[in-house]
């Protein structure tokens, strides 16, 4: 029986646009309760002590106070964490940042409950702080948590680069840096924990990842998974950002939940947010390079310290996806890549768009650049001379058995945006203007869905009802990417309906099992194949119902245009509801549940090789700048951004991933850095971290290429991630282009541009 | 020491006590429930609390409820009486929103432009759109969106 996929390919009216552009969509601040209490949250007092004493009697005298809770308060694990169980949602005996609670007060208003945080009387003795992950590491340096300041080690090795750096005509050593960075999705972090009056304790907010946030809220709290609920409200944005502090949020607002039976509502305030919230992981990292007078390169070594800040986090998994895919996507026989991940005093860092990978394009692609220019050659040639082809080897060992279509997109952007005359034009022009032009590129591979992370699966609900109309349940998260209109084109091309009959259900730990998250830009290929099984069967079960009066066997009906058919014979048809009522009649359940698990992939830590992912994308953006040499400023014209998509199921909502990576990779190469001296952020709210507006982002031109995986429903891959991790590499080689600077730092902002160094912010804000 | 105030909203008079210090986004979506003007910076850097006020485009966190006495509030749900507006059927044909979080206040700042302005350049969107932040869409399908209901008009 076959599907009636004419729906794939399109863009429909994004299934969550009324709502949306009415004010009517319902986020997580929007909630409101029936007696429901506001929490604040006292925070450290210094990056690094040791909690001598905490009194909280005069704020729980306070009127209008309800409850103070404290570490001791906790009735489950201390802590939670991915794999190193290491994140207090409340410091116990000891504070690591300046983002650790040491108490959580709820009272009436969020007056009164500010007014009770600062009568909290809390001692210190104060421990030496250790703010750079590279002194982090060194034997004497303070230790932040018991068992030492490494979080990790990762390597990848292949061949022998000494044999490789023998080969070579030149050798090249160039050291990088990135920043840290914040998310800054518009809407902060924010829950409300209530009890059901079954005892169930639910977390509405602002999530990301529901089943995280679940096992960590129950963990802490001493619960049963059964007996924790996490629902997602309408996201404001995450890009990676709303998981482990949105787990912290959940356990402090859950606690005071369980401690006064009263819902409660936590919010972060921007500068809370800013503090408290995890960020991109600044990385220091070290390449060398081996390459022959015509361009050939033999060999990397790569060395690269991550900070991790206080906590694990995810530093683990975002470190081993840079060590995969540091040497970007040439053909290198020999490679070494170490990469280090370290505690330090500063905000921990995750997850964010891109996820380990924008540090290292930045910097593999500054090199690419700097290594054409010492041979000569213009970095297109160079590029085209080294990308990985089909069939290929990765610097991980593993041959590529897909459409390796890097080339392609190099070949497809350079064409699109003129390079080769640009390349050579502007210089010359740039002799008698004040305002210096400059065009650069870069590309990228990438691998798709978690890979050898850990296990890749998730499930889908397709249910039909009586009446012909359809609900789709999945444990993944609509964060603004348009993943609830995808899902519900699958299950409209499988039963033949039109996009309106399918209503996409809130997403909610307690209607389906544990999906994994919503990230590593899995969902379409992971989550999508889900629903298209579940869609699928639900879809075979009309068929069979239908069969027996269409007068043809199951193999040869087809649900399309709501009427269950034959095929080739519209005429034998019956309604797609008919059918589902001759279903529900015979007693059939029209309720499908499938799961997806991803083809299998290997790695060996020990010998830093492997399979890592099933399939790759592969992606070029290039830059054209103008840059101001006087007072720095640099205007980014025009984007051009090719992304291998596999199969665009929406094009509309492709297009929308590429020109809102585009603008957070402008931001990223340009303007923004979570400023932090010994531990306390300078750039406290949106006035000081400056992400970019309407006025700082160009032209984007989104290109789409298509070349269908296997793996991929309908040979759909992925498009989220890629498409923030380019365009600051591309606007520095630009940079370079226009004014003969070289700029290793992250971001380029004025006074990198002018005076070639960063400016340190001097005072301290109060929250 | 409280204070009546009272002034039309979306349509309608409405009267609500507030103390002097008391915010206006946080009345509207506090005392009145409209939660369209979103909280997102609290200091007017970010713009998704934007309302008019008489017809002007304005931060209501940035402005006290007492001052917004006898004077006439529009927000994103009063826009139109029945359907959407052409703008709001723009964002919607263009994609010109993801989260939809900046949505309500970057509709408004559109509106006060297209009124002000009908026909206004790519420039002129942008400069009226750029204090209002978005971080899902790169800010071009909303500039797309602008220009399109522009050219439909008169």
């Amino acid at each position: 029986m076959n599907s009636n996929p004419s729906i794939i390919g399109t863009s429909p009216k994004r299934v969550d646009a009324r709502e949306k552009v009415t004010g009517s969509a319902r986020y997580g601040q929007d909630l409101r309760m029936d007696g429901m209490l506001f929490a604040r949250v006292k925070h450290a007092e210094y990056p690094h002590a040791r909690i001598r004493s905490i009194k909280t009697a005069r704020a729980k005298r306070l009127k209008g106070v309800a409850a103070v809770v404290t570490a001791a308060d906790i009735p489950g694990n201390p802590a939670f964490g991915a794999i190193i169980i290491d994140n207090q949602p409340i410091a116990g005996d000891k504070v690591r940042y300046l983002g650790d609670a040491v108490a959580v007060v709820a009272a009436e208003t969020e007056a009164i409950a500010e007014r009770a945080v600062d009568l909290i009387e809390v001692k210190y003795e104060e421990l030496p702080g250790v703010f750079d992950p590279r002194e982090a590491l060194k034997p004497d340096a303070p230790r932040i948590h018991e068992k030492g300041n490494l979080i990790v080690h990762h390597k990848t090795r292949k061949g022998d680069v000494g044999v490789g750096f023998g080969e070579a005509d030149r050798i090249i050593e160039r050291s990088y840096s990135t920043q840290r960075v914040e998310h800054a999705y518009i809407e902060t972090e924010v829950v409300v924990a209530y009890l059901d009056p079954d005892g169930t304790l639910v977390i509405k907010g602002s999530h990301q990842n529901l089943f995280n946030i679940r096992s960590a809220v129950a963990g802490v709290l001493g619960l049963p998974l059964s007996k924790v609920r996490i629902i997602q409200a309408s996201l404001g944005g995450s890009f990676g950002g709303k998981d482990d502090c949105m787990a912290v949020l959940g356990c402090r607002a859950g606690l005071l939940s369980l401690k006064t039976a009263r819902p409660i509502m936590l919010s972060n305030s921007r500068e809370d947010s800013l503090v408290e919230s995890y960020k991109r992981h600044p990385y220091f990292l070290d390449y060398k390079v081996g390459v022959k007078d015509d361009g050939t390169i033999t060999a990397m070594e790569i060395n690269i310290v991550a900070d991790g800040g206080a906590y694990a986090s995810m530093t683990q998994f975002v470190t081993w996806r840079s060590v995969v895919h540091a040497t970007g996507p040439y053909r290198v026989p020999h490679v070494k890549t170490d990469i280090y991940g370290a505690y330090t005093n500063n905000t921990y860092t995750g997850a964010f768009r891109g996820f380990g990978s924008p540090q290292i394009t930045f910097a593999y692609e500054s090199l690419m650049d700097e290594i054409a220019g010492e041979l000569g050659m213009d970095p297109l040639q160079f590029r085209l001379k080294n990308v990985l082809r089909d069939n290929d080897v990765t610097a991980t060992g593993q041959k590529l058995d897909h459409t390796v279509s890097v080339g392609e997109a190099l070949e497809v952007t350079t064409r699109a945006a003129g390079w080769d005359e640009k390349r050579k034009k502007f210089p010359e022009e740039n002799a008698g203007r004040i305002m210096k032009r400059g065009i650069g590129l870069a590309c990228s591979y990438r691998g798709v869905a978690l890979g050898a992370e850990g296990v890749d699966a998730t499930g889908a609900i397709v249910r039909i009802h009586s009446d012909g109309s359809v609900d789709l349940t999945t444990g993944l998260s609509e964060m603004g990417q348009g993943l609830k209109t995808i899902f519900s084109q699958i299950v409209a091309a499988e039963l033949g309906l039109p996009i309106e009959k399918i209503q996409y259900r809130e997403t909610d730990t307690s209607t389906i099992t544990d999906g994994g998250p919503t990230v590593a830009s899995r969902s379409t290929i992971i989550g999508g194949s889900a629903v298209r099984k579940a869609a699928i069967a639900a879809r075979e079960k009309l068929g069979a119902a239908a069969a027996e009066k269409l007068g043809a066997p199951p193999a040869k009906i087809i649900a399309s245009d709501e009427k269950i058919m034959v095929k080739g014979d519209p005429v034998r048809a019956v309604s797609f509801r008919e059918a589902a009522t001759m279903a529900l009649d015979a007693g059939m359940n029209l309720s499908s549940f499938a799961w997806h698990v991803s083809p299998p992939i290997w790695w060996n830590e020990e010998e830093g090789r492997g399979d890592a992912y099933f399939t790759y994308v592969y992606g070029c953006q290039i830059a054209e700048v103008e840059v101001d040499p006087e007072t720095g400023r640099v205007n980014v014209l025009e984007v051009w951004a090719a992304h291998d998509v596999g199969k665009a199921i929406n094009p509309e909502t492709v297009r929308g991933q590429i020109c809102g990576g585009v603008a957070t990779a402008i931001g990223y190469g340009l303007l923004e850095e979570v400023e932090m001296v010994d531990g306390v952020t300078k750039t406290m709210n949106l006035d000081e971290y400056l992400i970019p507006t309407a006025m700082d982002v160009g032209k984007i031109h989104a290109i789409i290429l298509e070349n269908e995986d296997k793996y991929g429903p309908y040979g759909a891959k992925c498009v989220a991630e890629p498409t923030a991790e380019l365009c600051a590499a591309a606007i520095a080689n630009a940079v370079c282009h226009a004014t003969g600077k070289r700029i290793r730092d992250l971001p380029l902002n004025l006074e990198r541009i002018v005076l070639g160094h960063k400016l340190v912010k001097k005072k301290r804000r109060v929250r | 020491m409280k204070k009546m105030i009272t002034f039309t909203i979306n349509g309608e008079l409405r009267s609500v006590e507030v103390e002097p210090n008391d915010i206006l986004l946080h009345i509207l979506r506090d005392k009145l429930g409209v939660t369209s003007p979103k909280i997102g910076c609290e200091r007017g850097d970010c713009g998704t609390c934007t309302i008019l006020l008489n017809g002007k485009s304005v931060r209501s966190c940035l402005m006290l409820a007492v001052e917004a006495d006898g004077q006439e509030i529009i927000t994103v749900e009063g826009l139109s009486d029945d359907g959407l507006t052409p703008l709001q059927d723009a964002f919607i044909k263009h994609n010109s929103f993801q989260c939809g979080f900046c949505a309500p206040g970057m509709i408004l700042a559109a509106t006060e432009l297209l009124e002000k302005n009908p026909h206004p350049t790519k420039g002129e969107v942008k400069e009226a759109i750029a204090g209002n932040l978005c971080r899902c869409t790169g800010y071009e399908p909303i500039i797309e969106a602008v220009l399109d209901v522009s050219s439909q008009s008169n």
